[in-house]
């Protein structure tokens, strides 16, 4: 407990790693995200043009 | 060796290039940043001036390296697509730029969290080290609405890529604004002349967590630039032969 206090600066310290991780995590979805609707999106239209001809 | 080069700059052969090679980026970056914050966290020594609270250069000096290196990724990407003409480079570029925001966003606010029981301010607008970099974050702001504002991707690409170019002065600044000036900001920790003025204890895990930074960037980019190239090449054949394929993804 007193190691997560950091000596009453563990407010500081946690909340910088916290939010550390919640961006690194964010990017990363984000990044899967993008790739996953630009890759479906191609797919769809290819399969409308390929259902017209 | 050019023709590494000129394959390199094939759209299908990065596409899966990068592919093979995000993992390999992505398990060193695991495996350094969860022994860089373990050991910062728990097993590095207390800083006998600032306490536990040095502990936050774990993840700010990280951010804030990787923010001026993005946006010299983007800046010689784009300058390299304006005079070579290189589609690829303009996409890493374009990959380059939310991810620079990102980590100079986290350089800020890790940085101005360390400052409020340090310096006992949350800001300082009169230091040059904090508002260079907060200029560098707007300046990636507007690199992407610079790109978003303008439909046509080849247009884009140049008038992005000489923002760019122009912004690496201000990269200039943030690098040696605590040289130049006078700054609540410390100067140079790592890059000192007659090497780094730390504790191993406290080095070590810092090294490794730059480390592991760099590489989790480098696999953040290359599954950027993948999917940046997939959009590019939306309706070449190569990538209706890829979706079509049984392999796909």
């Amino acid at each position: 407990m007193e190691k997560l206090a950091m000596g009453n600066y563990g407010i500081y310290v946690w909340s910088c790693f916290g939010m550390t991780l919640a961006v690194i995590l964010f990017s990363e979805w984000r990044a899967r995200l993008r790739h996953k609707r630009v890759y479906r999106d191609i797919e769809v239209r290819i399969k409308a043009l390929e259902e017209r001809q | 060796m050019w023709k590494f080069f000129h394959q390199l700059a094939s759209p299908p052969h990065f596409y899966r290039l990068a592919a093979i090679f995000s993992p390999w980026f992505l398990v060193p970056a695991i495996a350094l940043i969860a022994y860089g914050v373990y050991a910062g966290l728990f097993l590095a020594p207390m800083d006998y001036q600032q306490g536990d609270a040095f502990r936050i250069i774990y993840v700010h000096v990280p951010s804030a390296y990787l923010s001026m290196m993005a946006y010299m990724i983007l800046a010689i990407s784009g300058g390299i697509g304006l005079i070579w003409r290189m589609k690829l480079a303009h996409a890493v570029a374009a990959a380059a730029a939310p991810l620079g925001a990102a980590f100079t966003f986290l350089a800020l606010v890790t940085g101005s969290i360390w400052g409020r029981p340090m310096w006992g301010t949350w800001w300082e607008w009169g230091d040059p080290r904090l508002t260079s970099e907060l200029i560098l974050l707007f300046l990636y702001f507007g690199y992407m609405a610079l790109r978003g504002a303008i439909d046509d991707t080849a247009k884009a690409d140049k008038a992005s890529a000489v923002l760019a170019l122009v912004g690496i002065v201000n990269v200039v600044i943030v690098h040696f604004s605590v040289e130049w000036w006078s700054s609540l900001h410390q100067g140079r920790t790592l890059m000192k002349e007659g090497g780094p003025a730390m504790d191993p204890g406290m080095l070590y895990p810092l090294l490794a967590m730059i480390l592991g930074f760099t590489f989790l960037f480098g696999s953040l980019l290359l599954r950027r630039v993948r999917t940046e190239v997939l959009f590019r090449e939306r309706r070449t054949r190569w990538v209706r032969e890829m979706i079509m394929s049984p392999e796909g993804r």
